[in-house]
């Protein structure tokens, strides 16, 4: 599986994903600077990584969002490729209008920066098939904007579609009011695209890949990414 | 020419540092503080010098930037 990860000015956890996913692939990674126009041939997998784009000013993600690099992602996506957005990510995702929605402030107007659980709702996707539906992982978050917000409508489709895979949960799964510590619509952790072939999640698996990081549960994502990429081949 | 667009969250979107501003005018006393929302103001200079030209670049700009219009409306001013 060939990956690619876009670099914008700010982002800070473009190496942390280029190593994560050389651990499941055992590809190099290509780093994309934003103002190309075009993405490296053969790429399989674009990763817009976590950071601060653009130091978050207007709109965090939103001038990213804008940037020239960004014009390949979508006609690439169109074609049903395979895009990932962590924390930033999720942001720059949804600014650009390939994921619906919004990421408001934190309800509680604080930064988190700590460990949560999440659940995975379906394992049949290519982002969650290194799971299973029901299991809860432990993932660390680090962001002051996270608070997944869209209208009804939006909230009912995504909903009806099967199309939010993580939630934020308890350490036992369950889905309540005080684990969902950013105040996000639904407990909403992580969505995709109408297609299914777009994930936006703000949790940060790629800083739970090996031991010395204490956790390996954010492992189950790129194995997945890379079984759905073998079986596709 | 001189314009100015303002950005501001459109009702019902749940606007928290406009909370948190309220409850520190309460705090400090601000008498009659019913409610506060926040927003942005843009001060543009532009080049152009026609009017009507120059409401539709800061609507072309509000829309493709300076706003997210899922959650935020704008207003453009010209004011000189």
């Amino acid at each position: 599986m060939k990956s690619a990860v876009l670099v914008f000015p700010g982002i800070n956890r473009e190496r942390d994903m280029a190593r994560a996913l050389k651990l499941a692939s055992g590809n190099e990674t290509a780093m994309v600077w934003h103002a190309e126009t075009a993405l490296p041939k053969g790429t399989d997998l674009v990763v817009v990584p976590g950071g601060f784009s653009y130091g978050d000013y207007l709109r965090c993600g939103a001038i990213a969002a804008r940037a020239p690099v960004m014009d390949a992602v979508r006609d690439f996506a169109a074609k049903g490729g395979l895009v990932l957005g962590v924390c930033n990510g999720f942001q720059i995702l949804c600014e650009s209008g390939l994921l619906p929605g919004v990421l408001m402030r934190n309800a509680g107007l604080k930064f988190v920066c700590r460990d949560v659980h999440m659940r995975i709702e379906r394992s049949d996707t290519p982002f969650t098939r290194g799971y299973n539906a029901g299991q809860v992982i432990r993932v660390p978050v680090a962001h002051g904007e996270g608070n997944y917000e869209a209208d009804e409508e939006t909230l009912k489709r995504l909903e009806g579609d099967g199309r939010v895979l993580y939630r934020y949960c308890s350490a036992e799964g369950e889905v309540d009011e005080a684990s969902n510590f950013n105040g996000a619509a639904h407990s909403i952790a992580g969505i995709v695209n109408e297609r299914g072939n777009v994930l936006g999640m703000m949790p940060h698996p790629e800083n739970h890949v090996e031991e010395i990081m204490g956790c390996t549960d954010g492992r189950g994502l790129f194995a997945g990414l890379v079984q759905h990429h073998e079986k596709a081949a | 020419m001189k314009a100015r667009v303002t950005v501001t969250l459109k009702s019902g979107i749940l606007d928290p540092q406009g909370k948190a501003i309220e409850g520190a005018l309460k705090s400090l006393g601000v008498d009659g503080v019913a409610s506060v929302r926040q927003g942005k103001v843009f001060d543009i200079e532009l080049a152009a010098t026609d009017k009507a030209k120059a409401e539709a670049a800061l609507k072309a700009a509000a829309d493709k930037l300076l706003a997210n219009t899922v959650i935020e409306n704008y207003r453009v001013e010209v004011l000189s």
